[in-house]
């Protein structure tokens, strides 16, 4: 009896205090200051990065006449030098076709396997789905060595096509991850109806199981997209001649000359190669944020 | 679908062809969809996985084959200062840059899960630093932590008055190490937050109502609800932060390369200045073949943490 009693009062007592958990300053100094300290943090770097690369040398190497954080007199100078005097444009368009040579490779390798691992059911489909995965695992750190004398021994060192081969090696196993995911969420009803009215396996992967996995092919597509535009590692030790490098690579060790930094050329460089993604980021966010967690999960 | 049920009959009419019914040979089908994936990853992945691991083994250089020289390499290692100092730092870099990351995702995306408008522009913009280039947003670092001209200096000195001094962010060790971890962290934490949020929401409100019925505080609902909730997500999330930490090489050969006095190497980036730059290819795979026992570790974590979440979900789910 007292029990109830004192179990009451307890309810009472929390819900009050839940109600001013949820109300007015407590909710202003518990979720958006550190929200707003998050979101200054997280986009600082990049602000920084636009306005370094709006700014006179004068200004940049100035921070008594000038405020920093704002620009008095802004100029396209640093990214007229990039466009005119540099390969850039020519970083973008290696950048671009790789990017692209990979992801067409990975999408079609990839969605084969995944059909074949998840619909076609053979004994040890489970395996060879758990070792696609434990591909994921293997990191590009301990594998560019070796790879490098791969690369060399098939000719390839020195071209992008070395790297759309090779960018496949990070690329399938998260793709047919990815695309399992989605295969298993389409009725298998389907498939057996265009069976039984006499398809052929490739006619239902084509225009059944295809099509309604739509979702998750331009899921996978950007994201290996982003992924071997960003990639790093393996262009740095794959490409040689600076016409060939892309964007990453190119900014570090091409643009990166003397003992001067060209601060604003480095930022605009920055800036102008991270647009490309962020504008694709920004189209299809849904699509990022469901393929992230999406894998996650898995 | 009505055009499919539709079509199929005239297709079927057309069957007889060898090469459709060959494709429709289920073992034919299954090896031909497998070839293209596993052919790549074979060749591309594995076999330099192995290579990798023969080479550890070979006194190989750039240009001149190798022979076989046993655990040489090892012992070399074992007795270079470089590479220990290299395994300090990268455990150190990975513990302290995972704490953070964690610590900070877990809150944000905490934050995340409340309800507030604008929220979907938000997670999207939480999103960036992760989706933009690492190396291109390194760079920005490195602007950043300038020894004359950062703007964290100037906020210290000129603004606040904090200090007297310009803090020389990359010239010394320990401030190189710190600064190359608060970067690595900025980049991890959006896909933490992220992830942890997918987790967060799902689980089911009613568990919160239980407890909140039962009167726990806000506290007792993280600690004996959420956290639970969230330890498979964890497990999986943190294994992968874990191993991509640990073998880092973008953001440590962008801001530092390794400097000053070769105080913020990582494994990674040793073998590429030890093996590409410096040719010796052997000593370089050795030394990535070194971070593999720790990886396996990582792993070993990451199946552990599966195992508990089935155990979770109990026989309901599947």
């Amino acid at each position: 009896m007292t029990d109830t009693v004192a179990q009451g009062t307890a309810v009472a007592k929390a819900a009050p205090d839940t109600m001013a958990w949820d109300s007015g300053l407590r909710r202003l100094m518990m979720i958006y200051l550190p929200l707003g300290c998050f979101v200054l943090i997280l986009l600082f770097p990049f602000y920084w990065m636009a306005v370094t690369s709006f700014k006179p040398n004068a200004e940049l190497m100035n921070y008594r006449d000038h405020n920093p954080f704002w620009i008095s007199s802004p100029t396209l100078a640093h990214i007229k030098h990039l466009l005119f005097n540099t390969a850039y444009p020519h970083w973008l368009k290696t950048t671009m076709l790789v990017a692209i040579g990979s992801t067409t490779l990975s999408l079609i390798a990839s969605t084969l396997a995944a059909y074949a691992i998840e619909r076609l059911r053979f004994r040890g489909s489970p395996y060879v789905g758990l070792g696609i995965y434990l591909a994921y695992l293997v990191p590009p750190s301990i594998l560019f060595i070796p790879l490098a004398t791969v690369v060399v021994q098939f000719g390839l060192f020195d071209s992008p096509l070395a790297l759309i081969l090779v960018y496949p090696t990070f690329l399938v196993p998260f793709c047919t991850w990815l695309l399992i995911g989605y295969f298993k969420s389409i009725p298998y009803e389907l498939e057996e109806c265009a069976l039984v009215d006499g398809a052929t396996r490739l006619q239902i992967l084509r225009r059944i199981t295809l099509p309604l996995a739509v979702p998750g092919l331009i899921s996978a597509g950007i994201f290996s997209f982003t992924l071997s535009w960003n990639e790093f590692i393996y262009a740095l030790a794959f490409i040689q001649s600076g016409a060939n490098k892309t964007v990453p690579v190119a900014i570090l060790t091409e643009l990166v000359t003397g003992d001067v930094y060209q601060w604003g050329a480095l930022m605009a460089g920055s800036l102008l190669g991270s647009l490309p993604v962020a504008i694709f980021y920004s189209l299809f966010v849904d699509y990022y944020v469901s393929s992230l967690t999406g894998a996650v999960k898995e | 679908m009505s055009v499919t049920t539709l079509s199929s009959p005239a297709l079927a009419q057309r069957q007889p062809n060898w090469i459709v019914r060959l494709f429709d040979y289920k073992p034919f089908l299954i090896a031909m969809c497998l070839a293209p994936a596993l052919g790549l990853l074979a060749v591309f992945l594995t076999y330099p996985l192995g290579l990798g691991v023969w080479l550890a083994f070979t006194d190989t250089t750039i240009g001149r084959r190798g022979i076989f020289v046993g655990l040489e390499n090892f012992q070399y290692l074992l007795t270079d200062p470089l590479w220990w100092n290299a395994v300090f730092y990268s455990v150190f870099y990975t513990a302290v840059a995972t704490f953070g990351k964690f610590a900070l995702g877990f809150w944000l995306a905490l934050l995340l899960n409340n309800h507030f408008p604008f929220k979907s522009v938000l997670r999207a913009i939480v999103l960036l630093p992760w989706i933009v280039p690492t190396v291109l947003s390194a760079l920005a670092f490195w602007w950043i932590y300038d020894p004359q001209f950062s703007i964290i200096s100037y906020l210290l000195v000129d603004v606040l008055h904090w200090k007297s001094t310009n803090i020389d962010f990359l010239g010394s060790p320990w401030p190189a190490r710190f600064s190359l971890i608060a970067a690595n962290i900025w980049r991890g934490i959006p896909f933490v937050a992220i992830s942890l949020l997918a987790g967060l929401q799902t689980i089911s409100p009613s568990l919160y109502e239980a407890a909140m019925l039962d009167g726990a505080s806000g506290w007792q609902r993280f600690r004996y609800i959420t956290f639970p909730m969230m330890m498979p997500i964890l497990a999986i999330v943190m294994t992968f932060s874990i191993i991509f930490t640990f073998t880092d090489f973008q953001l440590v050969y962008a801001i530092t390369r390794g400097g000053p006095v070769n105080s913020t190497h990582l494994l990674a980036t040793l073998a590429f200045q030890r093996g590409i730059a410096g040719g010796e290819l052997g000593e370089g795979a050795a030394i990535a073949v070194s971070m593999i026992p720790f990886l396996v570790f990582a792993t070993l974590f990451s199946y552990f943490g599966l195992a508990r979440r089935k155990w979770q979900q109990g026989e309901a789910n599947d």
